[in-house]
């Protein structure tokens, strides 16, 4: 059981964790995510007691960590798969930690085993891939047989089967009765490896909930339905059934038309009363990845741009037009991952709330917005403060989150 | 320790969720063995003997000294030794050899800030404090074991080569000399401790051993200053090494000078440890 109540720490003048407060509890595996420098690493590393919090504090089964009885044995930590001395052996590094910790010698040849290393035992690890080093960091970490386990990235640098094997030794852990808290950016690996979610984003705490949960609440599910081109009036009386049976019906670029809210089965029962004949009628689930892209948006420090290459450019002859610039996805258009879910406006994404009434659609699907300079983050207000119906204008934009990060 | 009871306690009572099913709790079936200061020597231990850094420094050093010092000696004759110890040949190894062991006592500590390997430690010994003593009585029983079997050596190479010449009593020099290197290497551990820097905490010690051995030259110039330039040239490190093994008998053994570096060391030590608990890592 990990606890931290309202959670702050401050370098100077530039706040890496904000207010932060959540719980960890045993028996499941708890993803920890966020987008590069959101506070993740901080986080954890207040939680081993080696940054102390500005303010607030969080305790491991009660005790703030450097509180804690055998500490080595309650709590195991792979911070940092490269935080080892290059010139020493992995098994001598194990050793020295396993002394430390009042561990038997013995238990460092088992953990080797269980990470896979024992023919490397001897080499130093200077030598190791990352891949390798997650693994001695991994077997650091189990070296206590602890209750309590905190992992910082351990999928990074691993192969597939490494991968593999990560996600299924975190479920084992977990279902021991541990408490397993590992961190990632990799949305579609918690997805397959967590029961439970924190989502941060500069240092504030975005989302605190079930997989389940916030693949329902996050996820915009949608019927694409197309009705015979040829046939516009036909697409019109579909559109007219389906809204008064309670869907919410918005037309796409192509003509196809976007249900949500009703069932496969109903849209095409309410097709067939209406006498509309239909050309497709396909289900689409946002992914994960896509709803996790949405909600930290505007969380992101560190965006690509477009690579301009400004005056590197020949000049042009003289009446030739300059080659059409086409986006790429994820460069300079903050809006590519988020097709902001049509019906939610600017509805902030967190938890479960009333619906807002619908508004007019944020924008198509994928246009290129701005250079993503003070594009409002619709979904980092607060949980419960009821957001503007149309979209946030970006100068008045969810102006809670930014002011601890602005001020700085 | 009924305060963190309590607020065990307090905090449980709000989140009964997951103390809920009983189950959920893992116990480990390995022992839990209550870590003491013993627990963090022998981890010192097994450290500084599984890294090259340590043979090289400690090689080097033991080459210096006896190399240098065995060269002194065959180039001296018996009655160079009539009224100095046979260990004076090591003093000259040892003005060089300081430095092996500064560099060691550094990158005792700086190497796993260098690293990152002293998260880890702090996560295995979240008493920081235990570490720290650990790596101080570890290294300085390794330097002054070395040291003092380096100069050793050399009394008895310079003893048996010139032997009979003298009866000077030379056993105190080789523990005083030992101790005196040693204890510089210790007070290079502390300011590694400090600085947590490899490069600056060496070059901070090398400032502190050479600086006042350069300085009384343009100190002595002015005469406000003299005093200061009379007192460096006193305690400085290379003059304290010569005092220690008499060669110039004159000026008593270096007892003063050992005082010194034991003070600063001891003043060093504790803006270590002062500073270890306070910082994040």
């Amino acid at each position: 059981m990990i606890e931290a109540v309202g959670l702050t720490k401050r370098y100077g003048d530039k706040t890496a964790v904000y207010n932060l407060s959540f719980q960890v509890r045993p028996g499941s595996v708890t993803g920890f995510l966020g987008p590069n420098g959101s506070g993740k690493s901080t986080t954890m590393r207040m939680i081993l007691g080696l940054d102390n919090p500005s303010s607030g504090q969080v305790t491991i089964g009660g005790y703030p960590y450097r509180k804690l009885p055998n500490a080595p044995r309650q709590v195991g930590a792979l911070l940092d798969a490269k935080a080892v001395h290059g010139g020493r052996h992995a098994r001598n590094h194990l050793l020295c930690l396993a002394q430390l910790s009042g561990i038997p010698a013995r238990r460092v040849d088992e953990v080797l085993g269980v990470v896979g290393l024992q023919d490397v035992a001897k080499k130093r690890s200077k030598g190791f891939s990352l891949g390798m080093g997650q693994r001695l960091g991994i077997a650091a970490a189990l070296l206590g047989d602890p209750q309590v386990l905190l992992f910082d990235e351990p999928v990074n640098g691993l192969d597939p089967e490494g991968i593999l094997w990560v996600r299924n030794l975190m479920k084992s852990l977990a279902a021991e009765g541990r408490t397993v808290f590992v961190s990632s950016h990799l949305m579609s690996e918690m997805a397959v490896t967590a029961d439970h979610l924190i989502v941060i984003g500069r240092g504030q705490l975005l989302a605190d909930m079930s997989v389940r949960d916030f693949i329902s609440h996050n996820s915009a599910d949608f019927a694409r339905v197309r009705t015979p081109e040829t046939e516009p009036q036909q697409r019109e009386k579909l559109t007219a059934a389906l809204t008064e049976a309670g869907g919410q019906v918005l037309p796409e670029q192509d003509g196809a038309l976007r249900v949500m809210g009703l069932p496969l089965p109903r849209i095409s029962d309410l097709a067939h009363s209406a006498d509309v004949r239909l050309w497709e009628l396909s289900p689409h689930q946002a992914s994960l990845e896509e709803a996790y892209m949405r909600m930290t948006q505007g969380a992101v420090d560190y965006r690509s741009t477009i690579d301009q290459r400004a005056g590197l450019q020949q000049e042009l002859p003289p009446g030739a037009m300059p080659p059409p610039q086409m986006p790429v996805p994820g460069q300079g258009q903050p809006g590519w991952y988020a097709p902001p879910p049509p019906q939610q406006g600017g509805q902030p994404f967190a938890m479960p709330q009333a619906q807002p009434p619908a508004g007019p659609p944020a924008g198509p699907y994928g246009a290129p917005a701005g250079p993503g300079a003070g594009e409002p983050n619709p979904y980092a207000q607060p949980a419960g403060a009821a957001p503007a119906a149309a979209p946030a204008q970006p100068s008045s934009a969810a102006p809670d989150l930014t002011k601890p990060e602005e001020a700085r | 320790m009924s305060t963190p009871q309590h607020q065990m306690q307090q905090q449980a009572a709000p989140a009964p969720n997951w103390q809920g099913t009983p189950g959920t709790s893992y116990t480990s079936p390995i022992p839990i063995t209550r870590t003491h200061l013993g627990h963090a020597l022998a981890s010192e231990w097994t450290k500084i003997k599984s890294v090259r850094s340590t043979m090289w420094t400690l090689g080097v050093f033991v080459l210096l000294v006896v190399g240098i010092g065995f060269l002194v000696a065959a180039q001296t004759t018996n009655e160079d030794f009539t009224d100095v110890p046979y260990t004076i040949p090591a003093f000259f190894g040892l003005i060089l050899g300081q430095i092996c062991l500064i560099t060691l006592g550094v990158l005792v500590v700086s190497s796993e800030y260098g690293t990152g390997m002293i998260r880890t430690t702090f996560t295995a010994s979240p008493q920081r404090y235990r570490v720290l003593t650990a790596k101080l009585m570890i290294f300085f029983v390794v330097a002054f074991v070395v040291s003092a079997l380096s100069i050793g050596v050399v009394g008895l190479i310079t003893s048996g080569m010139h032997g009979g010449s003298s009866d000077n009593e030379w056993g105190g020099t080789v523990l005083m000399g030992a101790l005196y290197v040693s204890l510089l290497g210790v007070l290079a551990l502390a300011v590694g401790s400090m600085l947590r820097h490899s490069a600056g905490a060496i070059t901070t010690m090398l400032g502190v051993v050479l600086v006042p051995a350069i300085l009384p030259a343009f100190l002595l110039m002015s005469e406000s200053m003299r005093t200061i330039g009379e007192k460096m040239m006193e305690y400085n490190a290379p003059n304290a090494l010569a005092r220690i093994f008499q060669l110039d008998n004159d000026n008593g053994n270096g007892s003063s000078q050992l005082v010194l570096l034991v003070g600063v060391t001891a003043a060093a030590i504790a803006g270590a440890y002062a500073l270890l608990e306070k910082r994040d890592v």
